[in-house]
């Protein structure tokens, strides 16, 4: 039995969890270039502290609807993937869990082929279940082609 | 672990960290391989120096100790098979050393040959971490023979010479195991190894607009018995009784040693320390982010007119730029670094060509920037091979046509204007241009009556077209020809430019131009639809302001748009509606930027000139790779990210109708460079340091000015010239204006404006060689020359224009500011 610490965030009210000794920071994606001719889940780079981050929607990478126009302020939370920095823009962080490999579970087979690949798999906490994100596939170039 | 790999449809659990493919290398055998493969390089090298010079001692010690201190290591480390050929080979070195055997080209072979094995050895090391499995009785055996046997046949035999005819031919018997060369490090995804690259070369039907037609020589030595990989070990009296025929070698390349004398022995003494290469690129990132804050601190100074900061901050900024260049310091390598490989592999191919070859370097020590470096090495060993197999005819061809009987292949670099300029050339027969027009025709790449139009140096550079290489149906290259067009393609990936020259039975000259580092790069920042891009200031011919009032006029033919410029039309790229962010019109278009690309010329088309800035190049994250237009990006003073284009993709991007090709282009330009004429210049002085020179040619007018009249606005300064005003440049930032007496400027007009520099003093003007030697130290300057005896800074007069132009963008964009030319 181990014990595993995610981060928990939400996108268009899903709560989803990625391991948090992933995530590098998190902050407001504020002056966002963007990149033309890019696919749609590319938001833009920005700099953050120097280096060059690059912004993906969460929302449009897992096909959901647009935020809002009355949303608060999205957040991002910083990755790194084949050593490039990524920002995932998404709705909200909620807070750091601590949970049991124990409860964890593979993905149910019925989900949608874009879901399916970056989920890991599914925690059922009481009152709703915490999907894991994956973010290397999440943000892999190859993957988000095949999406 | 590769994200990609995960076929596994029903994902699992994935911990934290990942798990290396191969098997983790040890810290103190992955430094041993790092050591190991720069000695070897420099044994390499070494040996074929030795075996021209076999009386020179001191390189023989050299040799002697460095595969020493290789077998050394291997026994520490316990690398038992690496230690057993070192030692074998340092046996036969030590025979040498004795002065108990002669030097024969066959004891060389071997004792290369040694080398490669152990090369092989270390390959297999490097990636499973551990020795690979294998004998190498038959290399030991033959290099114990060739120790003992030598010695004594030693007393008995004369000394015969040495035939013309391949020396493998004379030495059958000695069966020597084939080992190929390695890489040093791994292939990278889609790399093709050089050995895969030499091999497809070989396989490949010699290029036939190299040769006249008898591409024989090839072929045949490709019939020779070859020896087999695999073998018993030889019968030890063989090599014995064949070694005495050969002799303490007149060697084949005596010119070569000669070149490479003045590195000699350099080793033991140089002062240094080895870093990881990952320390100095830590080093770079933390540099730039120290220029960008720099230029953001300076930025806010400028707004505020008390600022107790500014001292503080211009020393700040002084220091900051001078650390940036120590840092940009430590990444250069001398080119000898790319070239080391070569002697061995003109050697090698000397043998088995049966030619003479002589192989002159000159510049080795001439340093550029190590990413540029490891990015030059795989063309330049395929253009320096070709020289040697297709360019230079064969010895007795050489005889009878009069010509000295070896051939030469040099390689010549130097340092021009921020750029490093290389040179292969040799003095084989040269270009067959009959050939290649009848080539040009077949393959459709231009009709007959184009091509009976075409000069000789026109129809030579379409070896570099793609498509036109015979090798293009060749193997498992990703489908792709060795050819020029390939050894083009690298080269202008990293922004260099190729070009030859090529003179009927005197041999050919391949002129390389790239620049010194990619890190850096002076950019044009532009803006269109409404956002901001770099452009690399490398490409950008001109600037030319078009639009209502403009002398020029963007003009339609059928959807095409097109730009009238001298007489010539010049198709456009309009780059908002390019990157789909804003619909076509032709009234965004404020400038069009000429842009050269390769032999394609076109025009892009923007809405703003904004400014030239000193850009720090990042990449892309590989999400947005897919992106070819963007070359990378880079964070602006003021914070901002920008894109930076790549006007290659553009061209590509924006079709085919850039049909325009550039008759005479402005590459002759490095051709002529060579000979030299007697250029007028000017000098004067401005901003302490060298006196500087600039062609008088470029001048439009020389004014005295009161220098009260300049007027400054916003820390720019202006004068009010025809009826116009016309912004004044420093050549250097943080030198000053004269607040009275009289002012000299030089004016210079652009393309429909004008602009002036500030100096302090005209000196002369005079007539000389314009040869520019040393390289700049700063943008606006080309380099350094000796002009009538005195070295002179050579001012880089598009740089000016250009930043001319975009403080006339910057200021008054709705105001026409166009001086009437003189």
């Amino acid at each position: 039995m181990s014990i595993r610490d995610y981060v928990t965030l939400r996108v268009g009210g899903q709560l989803f969890g990625v391991d948090a000794a992933r995530v590098h920071d998190v902050f407001h994606p504020r002056g966002l270039t963007p990149v033309p001719l890019s696919r749609t889940e590319i938001a833009g780079v920005l700099n953050l502290r120097g280096r060059i981050v690059t912004a993906v929607c969460a929302r449009r990478r897992l096909g959901l609807s647009p935020r809002p126009a009355d949303a608060p302020e999205p957040l991002a939370i910083g990755l790194e993937v084949h050593g490039d920095s990524y920002g995932l823009v998404i709705d909200s962080v909620d807070e750091v869990l601590k949970l049991d490999d124990e409860k964890f579970h593979a993905p149910p087979g019925n989900l949608p082929p874009r879901w399916a690949e970056i989920i890991v798999g599914v925690y059922q906490l009481e009152k709703e279940l915490l999907i894991v994100l994956d973010p290397h596939t999440l943000l892999d170039a190859a993957h988000l082609k095949a999406a | 672990m590769m994200g990609g790999q995960r076929s596994d449809p029903r994902p699992h659990f994935r911990v934290g960290h990942s798990v290396l493919t191969g098997c983790k290398v040890d810290d103190l055998i992955a430094e041993f391989l790092t050591e190991t493969a720069e000695s070897l390089e420099v044994v390499d090298s070494e040996l074929v120096k030795f075996e021209a010079n076999p009386n020179e001692r001191k390189t023989l010690d050299n040799i002697f100790r460095l595969v020493h201190t290789i077998k050394g290591t291997c026994g520490f480390l316990g690398l038992g098979r690496l230690e057993a050929v070192a030692h074998a080979g340092e046996t036969l070195l030590g025979r040498f050393r004795d002065g108990k055997l002669e030097v024969t080209p066959t004891a060389v072979t071997l004792v290369l040959h040694s080398i490669d094995r152990i090369k092989l050895i270390l390959n297999g090391l490097e990636q499973t971490g551990n020795e690979p499995d294998g004998d190498d009785d038959d290399l030991i055996s033959q290099l114990e023979a060739m120790a003992e046997g030598r010695e004594v046949a030693i007393e008995t035999v004369q000394p015969v010479q040495v035939p013309d005819r391949p020396i493998n031919a004379d030495i059958p018997e000695v069966v020597i195991a084939e080992v190929k060369p390695e890489l040093e490090r791994t292939l990278r995804p889609g790399e093709v190894s050089l050995d895969e690259l030499e091999a497809a070369f070989l396989a490949a039907e010699a290029p036939d607009w190299m040769s006249d037609p008898e591409p024989e020589p090839v072929a045949e030595i490709k019939a020779e018995p070859k020896p087999e990989p695999k073998i018993e070990a030889p019968k030890i009296e063989a090599p014995v009784a064949a070694a005495p025929k050969a002799e303490p070698v007149e060697a084949p390349s005596g010119a070569l040693a000669a070149a490479l004398g003045d590195e000699n022995g350099g080793i033991a003494t140089t002062q240094s320390i080895r870093v990881s290469v990952d320390v100095l690129e830590g080093l770079m990132t933390l540099v730039s982010e120290m220029v960008l804050t720099r230029n953001q601190l300076l930025q806010i100074s400028r707004n505020r007119e008390d600022s107790a900061f500014a001292t503080p901050l211009q020393r700040l900024s002084t220091l900051t730029g001078e650390l940036q260049d120590s840092v940009m310091k430590t990444r250069m390598q001398p080119i000898g670094a790319a070239w080391k490989k070569l002697p061995r592999l003109v050697r090698d191919l000397s043998h088995e060509l049966g030619k003479k070859i002589d192989l002159i370097m000159e510049g080795e020590g001439t340093e550029l920037d190590r990413q540029v470096l490891e990015l030059i090495r795989d063309p330049l060993t395929h253009m320096v091979r070709n020289s040697a197999d297709h360019g230079l005819e064969p010895t007795e061809e050489r005889i009878a046509l009069g010509k000295p009987a070896n051939g030469q292949v040099k390689l010549a670099a130097f340092h021009e204007g921020g750029y490093i300029v290389i040179r292969i050339s040799d003095n084989g027969r040269g270009l067959n241009t009959a050939r290649i027009r009848e080539k040009i025709v077949e393959k459709g790449l231009a009709t007959r009556a184009e091509v009976d139009g075409m000069n000789d140096q026109q129809i030579h550079r379409y070896i570099f077209a793609p498509g036109f290489s015979t090798a293009a149906k060749v193997t498992n290259l990703s489908g792709r020809g060795v050819g020029m067009d390939v050894v083009r393609t690298n080269i202008e990936q990293i922004g260099g430019q190729i070009d030859l020259n090529s003179i009927a039975g005197q041999g050919t000259t391949f002129t390389i131009k790239i620049p010194l580092t990619l890190a850096i790069v002076s950019a044009l920042i532009v803006g269109a639809g409404g956002q901001k891009f770099a452009v690399p200031q490398t490409s950008v011919m001109e600037l030319v302001r078009t639009g209502t009032n403009a002398e020029h006029k963007i003009e339609k033919i059928n959807d095409a748009l097109v730009l009238r410029l001298r007489d010539k039309l010049l198709p456009l790229v309009q780059l908002g509606p390019t990157l789909q962010l804003e619909a076509a019109t032709e009234e965004n278009a404020t400038f069009v930027m000429v842009i050269q690309v390769g032999e394609r010329r076109y025009g892009l088309v923007v809405n703003d000139v904004l400014d030239t800035e000193e850009i720090v190049v990042k990449p892309l994250a590989s999400i947005l790779r897919d992106v070819d237009i963007f070359s990378g990006a880079t964070i602006l003073g003021d914070g901002s990210v920008v894109l930076i284009l790549d006007p290659n993709a553009l061209s590509e991007r924006a079709g085919n109708m850039l049909e325009e090709k550039v008759e005479e282009s402005a590459e002759d330009a490095i051709a002529e460079s060579a000979q030299g004429q007697k250029v007028a210049m000017l000098l004067f002085r401005a901003g302490g340091g060298a006196p500087k020179a600039v062609e008088l040619e470029h001048i439009t007018r020389l004014e005295h000015i009161e220098a009260e009249k300049i007027e400054r606005m916003d820390g720019r300064a202006a004068l009010q010239y025809r009826g116009k005003l016309m912004p004044i440049l420093n050549v250097a930032d943080a030198y000053g204006f004269k607040e009275q007496d009289i002012q000299p400027l030089l004016v210079f007009t652009g393309e429909g404006y004008a602009m002036a520099l500030a100096v302090d003093e005209i000196v002369d003007v005079v007539e000389d060689f314009l040869n520019i030697e040393l390289s700049p130290d700063r943008p606006g300057v080309r380099g350094t020359a000796v002009i009538t005896g005195r070295a002179c800074e050579i001012l880089d007069v598009d740089h000016y224009l250009l930043r001319g132009l975009a403080e006339h963008a910057r200021r008054q964009p709705a105001q026409d500011l166009i001086t009437e030319a003189a």
